[in-house]
C-alpha cells in the first residue's frame, strides 16, 4: 500500500502539490487526471523518491519512506519520451533490470519471455530499438517496467507519443497487464477519454490539489465539485447558471429543466448545472427531457460519433451523437437536455446531490 | 490558391527502386481542387508526409508531375512554389512581438506596409490573438505560439495552398477544440486551399470535407466523413476509422445470404463476388445488436467509458466488439444482430459491391 499523507510541495515559493492525501491498494490501478501543470509530474516524483515532500510524509506498506531516494526503492517508470538502451536487443533491454538484480539465466529468460509475450514482442526480441515503431519501442519500455517487479510502477503519459489505433490497443491490454501483477500501477494522463477507457481508479488534479479520488467512472459520474467535473470533461462540460424557484431551474424563453428528485430540497438560489455532451441529442431520450433551440456553430467527427458544438443564449454547449452528422454553420436545430443526467453545483462550486445518496 | 494535380507521383527513399516494396508512396493520381480542405489520414509510415513534402517542394517525386493550375511546378523550389506551411512545432520569432510575427511574412515580399497592417489586423482578429498583438512571443503558452503559427500561414491571401503537418500534436486537448473549429471556420470564411497531415482521425474528419486515407505508400479510400464510416472501401479504412473499428469475420456467400458457421445472416443485397475468392464480413461495432434475437454469444468483458459501454463479446468464437448504449442493459442469454445497413464485403481486403 502507497500512502501520502497530507503532502506538500513548494518550488520557488510556488506551491506545487497541495496538502495532498491518497491511499492506492496493491494491484490497483491509479490515474492522475489533470492538464498541463496540475501537478501529476510533480506527484509522481514525490510517489518515487525522486524529491521529498515540503511537509508531509510518504508510507509504503506501513514504512516510512519519505526522503528515502528512489535508488532505495523498488521503483520502475515509464515516461512519454520511449526510453531504452539503443545498443541492446530488446530482449536485453527488457532482461536489464533482471541481469542488475542477479537473477539466473533461467528466470531471466521466463521473465523476458512473459513478459514479451504480454506485450506482444515476441517476434522483435532480437531486434534493437530503433529498428522498431514508436509503439513497440513503447512497448519494451513498459515489458521493462513489468520483470522489474517493482512494488511502484509510474507511468508518465506513457502513450502520448503514439499513433491514436496504437493508444487504443495498448489502452486495451494495459488494465489486463496492471490486473495480472500484484503491483500499484499509477498513470498520469490529460485526457478524460483515457481515464475513462483504462477504469481503475482516478484523482482528478487541478492547481497542485487532488479534488476527488476514487472508482474511475464513479468520479466522472459523481463529481463532488464543479472544479472535478471540468477537469473529467473534454469536449469541455457544458454548464449554463440558472436561478431555482420551486421544482424547477428557469431556462431562457420560458422553458422549465426540472428539478431531479433526489435534490428537491435544496434552496432557491442561482446554481450551475453542467452536463456531459451526450446528455444533449436530437432526439428524445425520454418523456422528461427538455427541448431547447440552439444555433450550430461546428460539427467535430471522430469516425462513429459527431461533437456538434451549439450557442445557446450566451453560452457554448457541446452535443456527441453517435453518428457522422452535418449541419450548416447557423443552423437553427431542435436539442433535448436530459433531466435524469444533469449535475447541480450550488454557488461554491459544491455539487447539490450528495454522492453518498446517489450510491445507494 | 490553386488546385493541385498530382500525376503518377511516386516516390522512393533509396537509389534504385525494384519492386513496389521499395516505393514509400506507390502511385499517387489525384487532384486537390482549388478551395477544398483536404485531410490526408494514416498511421506513421503510411506516406502522407512524404506526399505532403512532395507538394511543399520539400521532397523531389522519384516519378511524375506535380501541377498548379496546370502550371508544372515539379522542378521549383519551396519559395518558388508560394505555400504556406504550418509544423508541428511552431515556427516564430521569439524576439518579436506577435503583430511583427505576423507582419514578417508580408514584408519579406515587400508588401506596403498599410496593407501589411490590414491584413495582420484581420489574422489577429480571426485566430483571437488581437489582445496579445504587442506582447512578445516568447513567454507565450505553446498554443499560443502554435496559433502565431497558423497565423502566419493564412497571412498571406496570394499563397497558392496552405500546408500542414500535424499542427496540433503539441496542443492541451482542451485548447485542441477551439484550434480545430477556428481552422474550420476559417476554411468555410475563406475558401484556401488546404492540405492538413495527421494521423488523428478527428482532427482529419473534423477539419476536411475530403479525407485521403493512406496505407502503406497508398491511398485506400478517399471520402467524406460519413462514406468513411459507412462504406469503407479498404478494409484497413474500416479498422482505422471508429473507435473501436470494424469487426470482420469469416463468411460463405450465397446469393442473398452469408454464413457466419452454421449461422445465415441476410444480406442488405446480393454481393458482385465475380473471381473473389475467401470473403470476411464487415460491420462496425456501432451497428452490432444486443438484445433477445439472433447469433448466441458469450460475453467477455464490458468497458464502461461513460458516454457509451463498450461490449466485447465471443461470437462463433471470435471477438467481436458491439457498442451499447450508457442506459441500455445486457440480456441474460445475450444474442447479436447485425444491423443490415452497417454489413459490408470484402475480399482481398477490398470492398465488393452489392447489388446489380
Amino acid at each position: 500500500m502507497l500512502e501520502l499523507r497530507n503532502v506538500t510541495k513548494i518550488v520557488g515559493g510556488v506551491e506545487h502539490i497541495r496538502d495532498v492525501s491518497l491511499t492506492l491498494a496493491h494491484g490497483s490501478l491509479n490515474v492522475l487526471l489533470g492538464p498541463t501543470l496540475s501537478g501529476k509530474t510533480s506527484l509522481m516524483r514525490l510517489m518515487a523518491g525522486l524529491d521529498a515532500p515540503n511537509s508531509g510524509t510518504v508510507w509504503f506498506d506501513g514504512k516510512n519512506v519519505t526522503g528515502v531516494p528512489v535508488q532505495r526503492r523498488n521503483i520502475a517508470m515509464v515516461y512519454q519520451q520511449f526510453i531504452n538502451y539503443p545498443a541492446m536487443t530488446v530482449y536485453e533491454n527488457i532482461a536489464s533490470p533482471l541481469r542488475v538484480a542477479g537473477a539466473s539465466a533461467d528466470k531471466i529468460d521466463r521473465d523476458v519471455k512473459r513478459a514479451a509475450g504480454i506485450l506482444k514482442l515476441m517476434p522483435y526480441l532480437q531486434r534493437t530499438p530503433l529498428s522498431l515503431s514508436g509503439g513497440q519501442q513503447q512497448r519494451t519500455a513498459l515489458a521493462r517496467a513489468i520483470v522489474k517487479n517493482a512494488g511502484l510502477v509510474l507511468l508518465d503519459e506513457p502513450l502520448a507519443n503514439l499513433d491514436y489505433k496504437l493508444r487504443e490497443e495498448l489502452r486495451e491490454e494495459l488494465p489486463r497487464i496492471f490486473a495480472e501483477s500484484g503491483t500499484i500501477f499509477v498513470y498520469a494522463t490529460t485526457e478524460p477519454h483515457e481515464a475513462l477507457l483504462l477504469g481503475g481508479n482516478t484523482a482528478t488534479l487541478s492547481e497542485g490539489r487532488v479534488t476527488q479520488f476514487g472508482p474511475t467512472i464513479e468520479v466522472f459520474r459523481h463529481p463532488n465539485d464543479l472544479i472535478t467535473a471540468r477537469t473529467f470533461a473534454d469536449p469541455p462540460l457544458n454548464t449554463i447558471v440558472l436561478r431555482k424557484t420551486g421544482a424547477s431551474f428557469q431556462l431562457d424563453g420560458g422553458v422549465n429543466l426540472p428539478v431531479p428528485a433526489e435534490i428537491a430540497g435544496i434552496a432557491d438560489a442561482s446554481y450551475t448545472i453542467g452536463f456531459q455532451p451526450h446528455h444533449l441529442s436530437l432526439s428524445r431520450p425520454d418523456p422528461s427531457a427538455v427541448p431547447v433551440k440552439a444555433k450550430v456553430s461546428v460539427t467535430e467527427i471522430t469516425g462513429s460519433e459527431s461533437f456538434v458544438h451549439l450557442d445557446f443564449a450566451d453560452v457554448r454547449w457541446v452535443m456527441l451523437e453517435h453518428s457522422v452528422l452535418s449541419f450548416e454553420p447557423d443552423q437553427q436545430i431542435e436539442v433535448f437536455i436530459d433531466p435524469r443526467h444533469i449535475m447541480v453545483f450550488d454557488a461554491s462550486g459544491r455539487s447539490a446531490s450528495p454522492r453518498e445518496k446517489l450510491a445507494a | 490558391m490553386a488546385r493541385i494535380d498530382c500525376n503518377h507521383i511516386r516516390h522512393a527513399y533509396g537509389p534504385h527502386p525494384q519492386s513496389p516494396k521499395d516505393y514509400a508512396l506507390k502511385e499517387v493520381q489525384h487532384t486537390f481542387e482549388n478551395g477544398g480542405a483536404y485531410a490526408l489520414l494514416g498511421p506513421s509510415g503510411c506516406g502522407k508526409t512524404t506526399l505532403l513534402n512532395i507538394i511543399s517542394g520539400l521532397l523531389h517525386p522519384s516519378h511524375g508531375e506535380l501541377l498548379f493550375d496546370g502550371r508544372d511546378v515539379t522542378e521549383l523550389s519551396t519559395q518558388e512554389r508560394n505555400i504556406a506551411q504550418v509544423f508541428q512545432f511552431p515556427v516564430i520569432y521569439d524576439t518579436m512581438t506577435v503583430y511583427d510575427n505576423l507582419a514578417f511574412p508580408l514584408r519579406n515580399r515587400g508588401v506596403p506596409e498599410a496593407d501589411v497592417d490590414r491584413r495582420v489586423r484581420e489574422t489577429l482578429e480571426m485566430t483571437g490573438l488581437a489582445d496579445m498583438a504587442k506582447r512578445r512571443a516568447r513567454g507565450l503558452t505553446a498554443d499560443q505560439k502554435q496559433k502565431i503559427s497558423l497565423g502566419r500561414g493564412l497571412v498571406r491571401h496570394d499563397v497558392n495552398a496552405v500546408l500542414f503537418d500535424e499542427p496540433l500534436t503539441v496542443i492541451d486537448p482542451h485548447m485542441k477544440w477551439v484550434l480545430r473549429s477556428q481552422l474550420k471556420q476559417l476554411h468555410k470564411r475563406f475558401g484556401y486551399t488546404m492540405v492538413y497531415v495527421t494521423h488523428d482521425q478527428t482532427e482529419a474528419l473534423t477539419f476536411a470535407e475530403h479525407v485521403v486515407v493512406m496505407y502503406e505508400g497508398e491511398v485506400v479510400q478517399i471520402g467524406t466523413p460519413a462514406e468513411l464510416f459507412e462504406r469503407p472501401k479498404h478494409t484497413f479504412v474500416g479498422y482505422f476509422i471508429g473507435s473501436p473499428g470494424m469487426n470482420l469475420m469469416p463468411v460463405s456467400v450465397d446469393g442473398r445470404n452469408a454464413k457466419l458457421g452454421s449461422h445465415t445472416i441476410e444480406l442488405p443485397d446480393a454481393p458482385n463476388l465475380g473471381e473473389a475468392g475467401a470473403v470476411e464480413l464487415g460491420i462496425r461495432p456501432e451497428y452490432v445488436r444486443l438484445g433477445a434475437v439472433g447469433m448466441p454469444a458469450t460475453i467477455r468483458k464490458v468497458e464502461d467509458i461513460g458516454r457509451h459501454k463498450v461490449v466485447r463479446a465471443s461470437l462463433e468464437g471470435r471477438e467481436i466488439a458491439a457498442i451499447l448504449g450508457e442506459d441500455e442493459t445486457i440480456p441474460a442469454e445475450p444474442r447479436i444482430a447485425f444491423d443490415p445497413q452497417g454489413i459490408n464485403l470484402y475480399a482481398n481486403s477490398w470492398r465488393i459491391e452489392m447489388g446489380g
